[in-house]
């Protein structure tokens, strides 16, 4: 659907600011897209690259299987209508009321008046706002002007849906009913979603991809459920630490030191999906000669998907150690051993 | 109380003061306002980014500004008396009024025009609004009680300004306070020029409020 292909980027302003460093990027039709980073990283320069509001200096944008850079700037003004964007301060019009501004957009491309009323409606109705249909912005909670903000971005129909830092503006709770608008609109109407954030939990919360972005460079991408459980760059492991604790306490480690006997085996597991609901712990336990000691251990949701993760200390023979070990990897839990003596 | 041939002046002078602020004032706001938004939308990054537009524009209007009024109502002398026939008169003050607040007004314009939040600018751009689109649906609407405003000072700007156009024959309050109040030693004309104007000027801000408040939306 759309792919950045070596986009690169610099700003000379006061100081030269290289924004974007040859990023690639493939982001599937129908599907939510997180690209995460923290503030200066490039991220809007990289989501306003694929509407065309900045142009790159070198490299392609293709959406839908168009150039963006090639195109005119009334063949780009044309592009943009199927390339919808939200931001994080909502930039609605002032001046006009919910319903106006979400007819905004079906103004600019000349819809006449009874179609605009009649698709307004169908929108503030999709996010819930029937009622507010003649309050202006001013009179709106920020998570009510949001939702103005993605009536209006979807009123033309588009194919894309930008999101820029959508909910960074947001009380945590409004955030999550903004993502579960998002998410049920990326169901429902098969939209592809870009999202930009420096939140995890955004990204852990309705992404199916995420791209780690540092540097204007990424870092790192694939599924959010393979980066976030086994994530292979630093960036990634640093943005992962504060949401997903994949990081063993200091102190664990330590004791994992400590007691090096070769009796005792220190393993971090990851379950994934439908594993996390299989007792593989309990049954190797059944199985084998050896006791477990669950020593840290989290489980959470990443989308729909369960997640879980154990610091284990195994003891027992070496011999039974070692079959239980295989046994667990046999089962396609993710295992890494910490300490091993 | 002012004997009724005083009032018979204070009238006239009244309605002329009134005549060439208000021509004068329309006249300006039709020039400055497109200036005052091609300056804005010149400037870099902006819908018609144009380096030298922006430079010339901004030139322009600042030597505009800079010119002491009293020497630019004579200054001008000749180009009044080709637009108007003549250079002695009402009429004929309102060309250099006119030119006066040409400046003033794009500046106004160009002040309220930044107000707008330029993230509605990028959110209009983004959904494929054309610059004249962008201008007529989003600056000129988001930008409109500022507009108003601007338009005030403008014309409380010209009841001052007009004040001088007795210089040339232009009539109004300031000429009269001038000729008798001054000149004559009428303090009472003076006293009542003054009046007026006051409540001119009080008048003019009062509406220009009002009607901003009326069409802000914040």
């Amino acid at each position: 659907m759309i792919e950045l292909r070596q986009v690169y980027k610099t700003f000379y302003g006061e100081k030269q600011v290289d924004a974007l460093r040859g990023v690639d990027l493939k982001i599937p039709a129908g599907k939510i897209y997180g690209i995460i980073g923290q503030s200066g990283a490039g991220k809007s320069t990289l989501i306003r690259c694929i509407n065309g509001l900045e142009t790159p200096d070198h490299g392609e944008i293709i959406v839908d299987g168009v150039d963006l850079s090639r195109l005119s700037s009334i063949e780009l003004r044309n592009a943009r209508k199927k390339i919808s964007m939200i931001f994080q301060h909502f930039n609605l019009l002032s001046s006009r009321t919910a319903a106006a501004n979400i007819g905004f957009p079906l103004e600019i491309s000349g819809v006449d008046k009874s179609a605009i009323k009649a698709r307004v409606n169908e929108m503030l109705q999709l996010v819930g706002l029937s009622d507010k249909a003649n309050s202006y912005p001013s009179q709106l909670s920020g998570g009510q002007k949001q939702r103005v903000g993605i009536a209006r971005a979807l009123a033309n129909n588009p194919q894309v849906l930008l999101c820029d830092e959508a909910t960074s503006a947001l009380d945590p709770e409004t955030t999550k009913s903004v993502l579960q608008l998002l998410a049920e609109i990326n169901q429902k109407m098969g939209l592809t979603i870009v999202l930009i954030t420096h939140e995890m939990r955004v990204i852990q919360e309705i992404c199916d991809y995420v791209a780690v972005i540092e540097n204007g460079q990424i870092q790192e991408s694939g599924r959010v459920i393979d980066v976030f459980t086994s994530p292979r760059s630093s960036a990634a492991k640093r943005m992962l630490q504060g949401t997903m604790n994949t990081q063993i306490p200091q102190d664990l480690l330590q004791r994992a030191n400590l007691n090096s006997n070769g009796k005792q085996v220190f393993l971090k597991l990851s379950f994934v999906g439908s594993l996390a609901h299989e007792p593989v712990i309990s049954s190797m336990l059944k199985k084998y000669a050896v006791e477990a000691n669950i020593l840290f251990g989290k489980i959470d949701q990443i989308k729909d998907i369960p997640f879980g993760m154990l610091f284990l200390e195994v003891s027992g023979e070496p011999d039974q150690i070692e079959k239980a070990l295989k046994y667990v990897q046999d089962h396609n839990v993710e295992m890494e051993v910490i300490s091993n003596a | 109380m002012p004997s009724t041939i005083m009032v018979n002046m204070l009238w006239t002078a009244t309605l002329e003061t009134l005549y060439m602020v208000g021509v004068s004032v329309i006249i300006a706001e039709v020039i400055g306002l497109p200036l005052g938004i091609l300056m804005v939308t010149s400037e870099e990054g902006h819908i018609l980014e144009n380096f030298w537009l922006n430079k010339i524009l901004s030139f322009i209007v600042n030597v505009g500004r800079s010119i002491p009024f009293i020497i630019l109502l004579v200054a001008i002398i000749p180009f009044t008396r080709f637009v108007v026939g003549t250079s002695i008169g009402t009429a004929a003050a309102i060309v250099p009024l006119t030119v006066a607040a040409i400046p003033f007004a794009a500046r106004v314009v160009e002040s309220s025009l930044k107000e707008v939040d330029s993230g509605v600018v990028e959110a209009a751009l983004s959904m494929g609004a054309s610059p004249w689109q962008i201008i007529v649906k989003v600056l000129l609407p988001e930008a409109l009680p500022g507009l108003i405003l601007g338009f005030t000072l403008t014309a409380v700007n010209l009841v001052g300004y007009s004040a001088m156009a007795g210089t040339i024959g232009g009539g109004g309050l300031g000429d009269l306070a001038i000729r008798f109040g001054y000149q004559r030693f009428r303090g009472d004309v003076m006293l009542y020029t003054v009046i007026i104007l006051v409540v001119l000027v009080q008048a003019l801000q009062m509406l220009g409020d009002k009607i901003a408040r009326k069409v802000s939306r914040h």
